[in-house]
């Protein structure tokens, strides 16, 4: 490991509450079930606590114990899936769509503007201001918005390399853009407005 | 003809309207729920066979006759519905729209369709890249027990139902419903052989279904009007009214619910502004998400938007996501990209997919280049045969169908490119001084 692992991890209080609606959520027994939400809620409260979202050795363990699984069962998830970042990443992380309907619409510049305005060098790099972590990551289920750049847990949809650029530096300034379309579509309609679904009855009458 | 507006499944699919129950009831959700269920288990399950609804996850599997696989009495396990919202084939974006803009037509066939299979519970697993929208899908689950629609006595029809929401962590393969399965248990997601089926060992061992999200979203409607109704859509064994996700080179991508069985020049003319620069610079449309085989297009200006008319074309519907490419795309790397989709998402556990993909991305890379022989394509032709069908499950089969597509189609494109890559590394002889 190249990273510093820290030597102590226990659910914070938010954590807990959480936790204990989640373990609710399955039969008497399967407790296990509950281990992907486990790991989000770990990861978030790194997040909170320190900066960077992330779920390092000790908190598995932790997950472990409070789902009363062998630790090899939560290291296995934990690295099997793809969301789960098992090293520190940046404040933010910008997660570049790169499959074959983001790239027909123009992902190739997404990822420039991401290089160039967060001062990144390639995928997996963080930046030195510890803003920044650029990922690519495969097709992320918006594919009529694409080209997409999800930060963290927001998307932000129908990209060119200028919007890019301009979101990259609003997020430095501190700024948290609305998610979405970012040339004012609604939502998956066809540029310039939905052309069916007129005739459905308005809410409030 | 296009859909009318009164035909419609998914009224609020642009989020026009809010989501909440107060606006799904003003739409037509939650009507006469408990009056559905009155008429009983079998009478459901007939009407939904007779709906002609084939699942909309991509197999295309008869829903009703998936569903008469539920054992009728319990021999003690509880049964269960999974509901697959890990939406996740390249291209697809459909069910995203169900959970955030129409949560309760989907909450409203969980109910419908477990109590049709004689399930208390159901599962709801969403991919973890839909954070947002499992935070509205929440919502309205909390919204509608509030509203007693979920839970004991669910809306008044004796029968109790509890409903919970699950996040995935970002894997394709958890789409595959036995991978899914192991992954709602808290495992890695890789795939169980069959049999035994889900509906008779799934979920925790107990007899379960797994379905597509846009499948039971339309349980209700189909319900309430009438498997006639629905069945008046599309070609005979097409049946309905689908979402399509119509993308790439159009000139207004968008996602539209039409009838099934639309021509789909129509389809991309009518609802995507057409292809950009017009049909005459179409090159090839993929039809129904990543893993069906391109169609040309000589085939794309009169083939129909189904099940069956696809598969003539030894492509397929899928989960419909019509990806448009026009003569401007780097055709050979757009599918090479696809390889490399199917090499990540690879869960390993069999090794014809965990090294078969590796090997088919690193041929079609090197055929992007135009860096090969000549035989190499016979060579990339004859190593997808022997993936396909190979493997526990069907991702690997989805990972080789595209390279297939464009060998079939393509193949001259692909020497050309071998062509001008040998033309322009010949080492030239030195002139005599």
């Amino acid at each position: 490991m190249s990273h510093p692992e820290p030597d102590h991890f226990a659910f914070d209080a938010d954590s807990n509450a959480q936790i204990e609606k989640i373990v609710a959520r399955y039969p008497e027994g399967k407790q296990a079930s509950a281990v992907i939400p486990l790991l989000y809620i770990a990861q978030k409260q790194m997040g909170r606590a320190t900066g960077s979202a992330w779920v390092p050795r000790v908190a598995m363990d932790a997950v472990a114990e409070r789902l009363s699984m062998p630790p090899i069962r939560v290291y296995e998830v934990a690295t099997f899936y793809f969301m789960f970042n098992t090293k520190p990443i940046g404040r933010f992380h910008l997660q570049v769509c790169g499959t074959t309907p983001c790239w027909l619409r123009g992902s190739d510049d997404v990822l420039r503007a991401c290089k160039d305005a967060g001062h990144l060098k390639g995928y997996g790099d963080t930046s030195q201001d510890g803003l920044f972590t650029l990922s690519e990551v495969e097709c992320l289920g918006a594919c009529v918005n694409a080209p997409i750049l999800a930060v963290d847990d927001d998307f932000y949809e129908d990209l060119d390399y200028d919007r890019t650029v301009a979101l990259i530096e609003a997020l430095r300034r501190g700024e948290r853009p609305q998610p979405g379309s970012t040339i004012g579509r609604q939502t998956s309609a066809p540029e310039g407005g939905p052309l069916v679904l007129h005739d459905v009855p308005a809410a409030g009458e | 003809m296009a859909l009318a507006d009164k035909d419609r499944i998914f009224t609020n699919l642009y989020g026009a309207q809010p989501w909440n129950l107060e606006a799904a009831r003003r739409r037509g959700n939650w009507d006469g729920t408990a009056a559905i269920i009155a008429k009983g288990r079998d009478w459901i399950v007939e009407e939904m066979k007779n709906s002609g609804l084939r699942g909309r996850g991509g197999a295309g599997f008869p829903t009703g006759m998936k569903w008469s696989f539920m054992p009728k009495q319990s021999d003690g396990r509880p049964s269960y519905l999974v509901v697959n919202c890990d939406e996740s084939e390249p291209g697809t974006c459909k069910d995203r729209d169900i959970a955030r803009h129409d949560p309760h037509t989907l909450i409203e066939g969980c109910l419908l369709a477990s109590f049709a299979m004689g399930a208390h519970a159901a599962y709801i697993y969403i991919r973890g890249e839909f954070y947002n929208e499992s935070v509205t899908l929440q919502a309205a689950i909390d919204e509608a027990y509030d509203a007693g629609l979920l839970g004991k006595n669910a809306a008044g029809s004796g029968w109790d139902f509890d409903l919970y929401l699950h996040r995935g962590a970002g894997a394709y393969i958890c789409g595959e419903e036995t991978a899914l399965i192991e992954s709602l248990e808290g495992k890695k997601g890789m795939p169980r052989l069959k049999p035994p089926f889900p509906a008779a060992v799934g979920l925790y061992g107990c007899p379960t279904t797994v379905n597509n999200v846009e499948t039971i979203a339309v349980v209700p409607t189909i319900l309430r009007r009438g498997a006639t109704w629905f069945a008046s859509f599309g070609r005979p064994k097409n049946s309905g009214t689908k979402l399509f996700c119509i993308q790439g080179h159009v000139n207004k991508p968008c996602n539209v619910e039409e009838e099934m069985s639309i021509p789909m020049r129509e389809l991309i003319e009518r609802h995507a502004g057409g292809v950009r620069g017009g049909w005459d610079n179409l090159l090839c449309v993929i039809p129904g998400g990543s893993s069906t085989p391109l169609l040309p297009k000589s085939i794309c200006d009169d083939v129909l938007m189904d099940f069956d008319a696809l598969r003539e074309h030894k492509s397929g519907l899928g989960t419909a996501a019509v990806i448009v490419m026009d003569k401007s795309t780097d055709l050979i790397k757009a599918i090479a990209r696809l390889a490399a989709f199917y090499k990540h998402e690879s869960c390993g556990q069999c090794t014809p997919c965990r090294e078969g993909m590796g090997w088919q991305k690193r041929l079609m890379d090197r055929m992007v280049e135009g860096r090969a022989e000549i035989e190499e394509i016979d060579l990339l032709e004859n190593v997808t045969r022997r993936i396909e069908g190979h493997t526990i499950c069907a991702l690997a089969d989805g990972g080789v169908w595209p390279v297939q597509g464009l060998i079939r189609h393509f193949r001259p494109l692909m020497e050309e490119r071998i062509a001008q890559y040998k033309a322009r590394h010949t080492t030239m002889p030195m002139a005599a001084e």
